[in-house]
């Protein structure tokens, strides 16, 4: 954009007029240009970035999970959990289909077999998830809430959920729902 | 009884509030100078009604009063005091009630201080404020009434969510709260604004000290959430792109726009409809903030007791207060009259740039937050949109921020000059070269993207003090008579500069932890040691402790530097005792700017404990940005020129020949 010289002294009204809607017009595509930047920005970022939410059963199903990045949901398989140093295997199922993870680093702290969990990693070529992030149930880290209703849906929930309301008004069996 | 007199304080100032949504507007399309005058007093009394009940509340909390049913789902008698303080907003009813608090608190401010006010801007002002505090006393009274009684009152209550018993919580809701809420005092001047049909450079000038506190009061309160997050949580992390933190950055963004536009409007008389509408904005934001976090349609620590009635309630506000206010700026804009010219390089042609990415920027943290709530109820799809979108969408929006930022405070208001800007920041620009080459020369291999950065947050800093300089000739002048000059510059200027340091400062502070922090996730027995960026950690062992509402186990962490010990850090498993909850503590030994991180899980079959140890180099400069900013936001708000109630010179000088600020 250059300096427009016939406003620089006392113009004149109509001149004034014309100046106006010339800035105006440069204003309008400035304004366009950003946004037209800021939606393409946008829009690759959804193609790029967006993880969908699975089950074992569905990875399954589709068949099309190999080097995908996703969220993996159900519950850590009883006896499947096994350590080697910081690197931990185990199974998530969803008691129809089960989905073999494994994970470098410290779980979080209330990882238990039995218990619902969310994993964020991808199917690798051996058929393995591999994770770099597990959520737990009643984790002070952020429980998504469509996790947290895929896991009721199936009635997986374990011990929680207030999605009956009032009714769980026993203090010690208050759930940490309310988690970041 | 005392809850009982706070559940009827309550009505009272509702009934308050709703005369006074009405009578003042009355009077002032009546011209009925009585009525219009009723507002002051009406405001004042509300508050105190609400102030009483908060105080009612306060007392059943700190008396463990448990036949309140609301203390007895979150306090406990042996919960410390300031827990349980703050216990009376860490739920869903208190922390509403604390909301309105500060909402009729902002109404009685303007109330007492607005008295230079024309008199019917203040009657539709306060009226419209009345209006969002009756919209809320209802919510409070009919869905979520903290004074309800449970027979028969339990002997012992349930203790606040653990994670809240922390100080860094017991303040950031009241200090997010003030932001949020202090946005309204824009929305209330904007929509009386465009009842009015007239809107000035005075206008500008009444609002904007409001949007600088509200404004200040949110940089604390997301600086404060994001801190917690970072020690609290156990990840080292300090912003974690979920939904209830966008909800908080939505509005700051355009507060922010707001801020500079109003600023705009104030010395140019321009970008007036653009500034209403900001206004309008950045409160509907707030509300929307308010929606996500308090209707549970995100499942976070914010979210208390979800209730869907609870939500369709704030949605309905929601809806007539941002439908209402657009459909009137639809109806009332054109009548606004157009202000003055201006060449796009200018001062004003800058703060239009700001305007207009930082508007971009918080559409794209809308989309991004919002769209899987939308695909949800559209496909019954559930996706998650993390971290990585907003890297790819908020960052390079934000760059260009950054880039322009300095060069605006140097440009002359109606037309600048662009190459004498750049040379008032030659200095600014070589700091940055010398800088990126620097930290790139040491940290060869390293992410390619960090040193420059760090040299675009050094651009920032010096490039704050550009202004600064040039106006006290420092090198150009003896240094005593640069003093003199500092002395004399207007607080806004100095306020403006310190804001945009803390920008850059925060930048820095994000680009030297996220890029060269180092982790080692290790299984260690006692005695046994680990080597993280030049510390040798060793493990003695764990140890029990009793607090006052729970047990703790200390992983005692021993760090040397070549042979000496310089510190010793403690994170801990706390389990609360009346939850049943166990609750990881970070220990963080700190080393100039830079933090050693530890976070423990629990101790495994094998006698190992697990440990994710961190080392994050400058990353207290991400908490020091904010508090930077926000002083500098009350440098701005201590200039004479917009204390409130301060006389006013008789005749301004005309805006071409004001000094540059």
């Amino acid at each position: 954009m250059t300096l427009d010289a016939s406003t620089s002294s006392f113009p004149s009204p109509r001149r004034r007029a014309s100046a106006r809607k010339r800035r105006r017009f440069a204003l309008l595509a400035v304004i366009g240009l950003v946004l037209a930047a800021a939606v393409a920005l946008v829009l690759n970022a959804f193609t790029d970035t967006l993880v969908f939410f699975r089950t074992p059963s569905e990875i399954a199903q589709r068949g099309d999970a190999l080097g995908t990045r996703m969220r993996l949901g159900g519950l850590v398989k009883q006896g499947s959990v096994r350590h080697e140093g910081t690197t931990v295997f185990f199974t998530v199922t969803d008691n129809k289909a089960d989905q073999a993870v494994t994970y470098t680093g410290m779980l979080p702290d209330l990882f238990r077999e039995g218990q619902g969990v969310v994993t964020e990693g991808s199917v690798q070529t051996d058929g393995v998830f591999k994770a770099d992030s597990v959520l737990a149930k009643h984790d002070e880290n952020y429980m998504p809430k469509d996790v947290a209703d895929r896991l009721k849906e199936q009635g997986e929930w374990r011990g929680g959920g207030k999605s009956d309301g009032k009714s769980d008004a026993a203090p010690a069996a208050k759930p940490a729902e309310t988690s970041k | 009884m005392i809850a009982e007199t706070g559940h009827y304080a309550l009505v009272l100032a509702l009934a308050l509030a709703i005369l006074q949504s009405i009578l003042p507007l009355w009077g002032a399309r009546v011209r009925d100078v009585a009525l219009m005058r009723l507002a002051s007093p009406l405001a004042v009394a509300q508050f105190g009604f609400v102030g009483l009940a908060f105080a009612a509340l306060t007392h059943a909390y700190l008396t463990s009063d448990f036949s309140v049913l609301n203390v007895v789902e979150n306090s406990h008698s042996l919960k410390p005091l300031i827990y349980k303080f703050s216990g009376v907003w860490g739920n869903h009813e208190g922390s509403l009630l604390l909301w309105v608090l500060i909402l009729v608190l902002f109404g009685a401010l303007v109330a007492v201080f607005g008295r230079n006010l024309p008199a019917r801007l203040k009657a539709d002002v306060l009226a419209v404020q009345a209006m969002i505090s009756t919209a809320f006393l209802l919510f409070v009274l009919i869905t979520s009434n903290p004074f309800e009684r449970v027979v028969p009152a339990p002997m012992e209550g349930q203790d606040l969510n653990p994670l809240l018993q922390d100080p860094g919580l017991a303040i950031h809701p009241p200090l997010l709260y003030i932001g949020y809420v202090g946005f309204s005092m824009a929305f209330s001047f904007a929509v009386a604004a465009l009842i009015e049909g007239k809107v000035d450079a005075a206008w500008a000038r009444w609002v904007r000290p409001w949007t600088l506190t509200a404004w200040l009061f949110l940089t604390l309160g997301i600086a404060m959430g994001s801190y917690w997050a970072y020690y609290e949580l156990g990840w080292g992390g300090f912003w974690f792109w979920d939904p209830v933190e966008n909800a908080s950055l939505m509005p700051w963004l355009s507060g922010t726009a707001l801020l500079h536009s109003a600023v705009v409007m104030e010395k140019r008389e321009a970008l007036k409809v653009w500034t209403v509408l900001l206004a309008l904005l950045t409160f509907a934001l707030s509300l929307l903030g308010t929606f996500l976090v308090r209707s549970g349609v995100l499942t976070s620590v914010h979210a208390f007791a979800v209730d869907p009635a609870r939500g369709v309630a704030i949605l309905i506000i929601l809806t007539v207060f941002v439908g209402g206010s657009l459909a009137l700026y639809a109806l009332r804009a054109p009548v606004l009259k157009q202000g003055g010219i201006f060449a796009p390089v200018s001062r004003e042609g800058a703060l239009v740039v700001n305007n207009i990415f930082l508007t971009a920027a918080t559409a794209a943290v809308f989309v991004g937050t919002l769209y899987p709530l939308a695909l949800e109820a559209a496909t019954g799809e559930k996706i998650s949109v993390g971290p990585p979108f907003f890297n790819a969408t908020f960052g390079p929006i934000m760059l260009p921020v950054l880039l322009v930022m300095p060069f605006g405070p140097l440009l002359a208001w109606k037309r600048g000059d662009a190459y004498r800007a750049a040379q008032g920041l030659m200095i600014a620009f070589g700091v940055a070269i010398v800088a990126t080459a620097l930290v790139a020369g040491f940290t060869l291999g390293g992410p390619w993207l960090a040193p420059i950065g760090i040299g675009l947050g050094l651009f920032a800093i010096v490039g704050a003090f550009a202004e600064v300089m040039e106006r006290t000739k420092l090198f150009k002048a003896p240094f005593g008579d640069s003093f003199a000059r500092a002395k004399g510059l207007p607080s806004s200027t100095w306020g403006g500069a310190l804001a945009h340091a803390g920008l850059g400062v925060t930048l820095i502070g994000v680009v030297a932890a996220t890029a060269w922090s180092s982790e080692n996730v290790v299984a260690l027995k006692p005695g046994e040691s680990v080597d993280l960026s030049g510390f040798h950690v060793t493990f003695e062992g764990l140890e029990q402790r009793q607090g006052p509402n729970y047990a703790s186990v200390v992983a005692k962490l021993t760090l040397r530097e070549g042979g000496t010990v310089v510190a010793a850090v403690e994170p801990s498993r706390r389990i609360y005792q009346a939850r049943k909850m166990d609750l990881a503590e970070s220990g963080i030994a700190t080393f100039g700017l830079s933090q050693f991180y530890a976070a423990t899980a629990e101790a495994r079959d094998d006698g190992a404990t697990g440990l994710r140890l961190q080392y994050k180099p400058l990353v207290l400069l991400i908490w020091l940005g904010p508090a930077l900013m926000a002083l500098g936001g009350a440098f701005s708000l201590a200039d004479r020129r917009l204390r409130v109630g301060a006389p006013r010179k008789a005749a301004r000088p005309a805006p071409a020949l004001q000094p540059a600020e």
